[in-house]
């Protein structure tokens, strides 16, 4: 196969990762938006929580953009 | 229309040379010390004429400093307020430079690695000194969970070391990343617009669409541009706590 043409595919197929780390992020808003509703005065509380474990989920789709950038522009 | 054109960095002037390597004024350089600016006539402006009731400018100060320090509070504890000055820089200094960013024909300081790389070295580098000093060798604490049966704790430890070893790598690509794919996303939508446009008047008619969405986008990198500057404060509050605590 042409080099150039496998680069092409492979941060392609590297994206595929970045729908999986979406799940998450829509679980964590999602459960986070169910328990808010359910008792809003406890809410307040968990926002910190919420954003790290927002920003520890979003990592993992953030190295899968990392993997298609190096392939696009750096190797 | 190349969207990776806007991270160009430009010499706006030379400084200095070392052997080869060209030590220059860059634009980089130019919008860090803009956004340098933008905090210090902030900070002054609020705090030269102090008032029971705050004006506008002084309100922003207050609840810049009231959130950051409620932050650092509860994920750090009251010990933990010892870092206050450091994790304020920080945030403030992500905040202005991402929301300068989003101007147009502007610079994104922190949509290049080895800006976000430097900050998380530094707060890696201070969480590690800081806990080896307060807690000795109690800091490997941090690698060995409590009440882990002892069969599995080699495992366990080893993906604690393992996680604890890339925080500086998620921490700066996060920032990175968000900020740059922000950025092409938008210079792309803002190319589908121009595109378009040559197309005569149909194309026009066409163009209201993309137009409209790199409206919204913007909206959008604005909350990401907060976000960001948020995620990174409360990070950097999280394994400041572990430098403080060790203990799981």
């Amino acid at each position: 196969m042409d080099p150039t043409a496998a680069k092409y595919i492979g941060a392609g197929i590297a994206c595929i990762g970045m729908g999986g780390a979406g799940v998450g992020v829509g679980t964590i808003f999602g459960h986070y938006l169910a328990a808010a509703l359910r008792n809003p005065s406890a809410a307040q509380g968990q926002f910190g929580n919420l954003i790290f474990g927002f920003a520890v989920t979003e990592a993992l789709g953030i190295f899968s953009l990392l993997i298609a950038l190096l392939l696009l522009f750096a190797l | 229309m190349d969207p990776i054109h806007q991270f160009e960095i430009k010499n706006l002037f030379p400084i200095a040379r070392f052997g080869g390597v060209e030590i220059a004024f860059t634009n980089s350089a130019l919008f860090m010390v803009i956004g340098l600016a933008v905090i210090l006539l902030l900070m002054l402006g609020a705090t030269s004429s102090r008032a029971v009731v705050p004006g506008r400018l002084q309100s922003v100060a207050e609840m810049s400093y009231e959130f950051v320090a409620n932050t650092l509070r509860s994920s750090a504890g009251t010990e933990g307020m010892k870092f206050f000055p450091f994790v304020f820089s920080l945030f403030m200094f992500i905040l202005v430079v991402n929301v300068i960013g989003i101007i147009p024909y502007t610079f994104t300081v922190t949509s290049h690695i080895i800006i976000t790389v430097s900050l998380a070295l530094l707060v890696f580098v201070t969480v590690v000194v800081y806990g080896f000093w307060k807690n000795g060798l109690h800091f490997f604490n941090l690698f060995v969970p409590k009440g882990v049966p002892i069969y599995i704790l080699p495992l366990v430890s080893f993906i604690e070391v393992m996680s604890f070893l890339s925080r500086p790598v998620s921490h700066s690509v996060r920032l990175f990343a968000n900020m740059l794919a922000g950025h092409i996303t938008l210079k792309v939508f803002g190319g589908f617009v121009v595109m378009l446009g040559s197309l005569g008047f149909l194309g026009w008619l066409g163009a209201v669409l993309p137009l409209g969405l790199t409206v919204a986008l913007t909206a959008l990198e604005l909350l990401v541009a907060f976000l960001q500057a948020y995620v990174f404060a409360i990070l950097t509050c999280i394994y400041l706590n572990d430098a403080i605590h060790p203990g799981h």
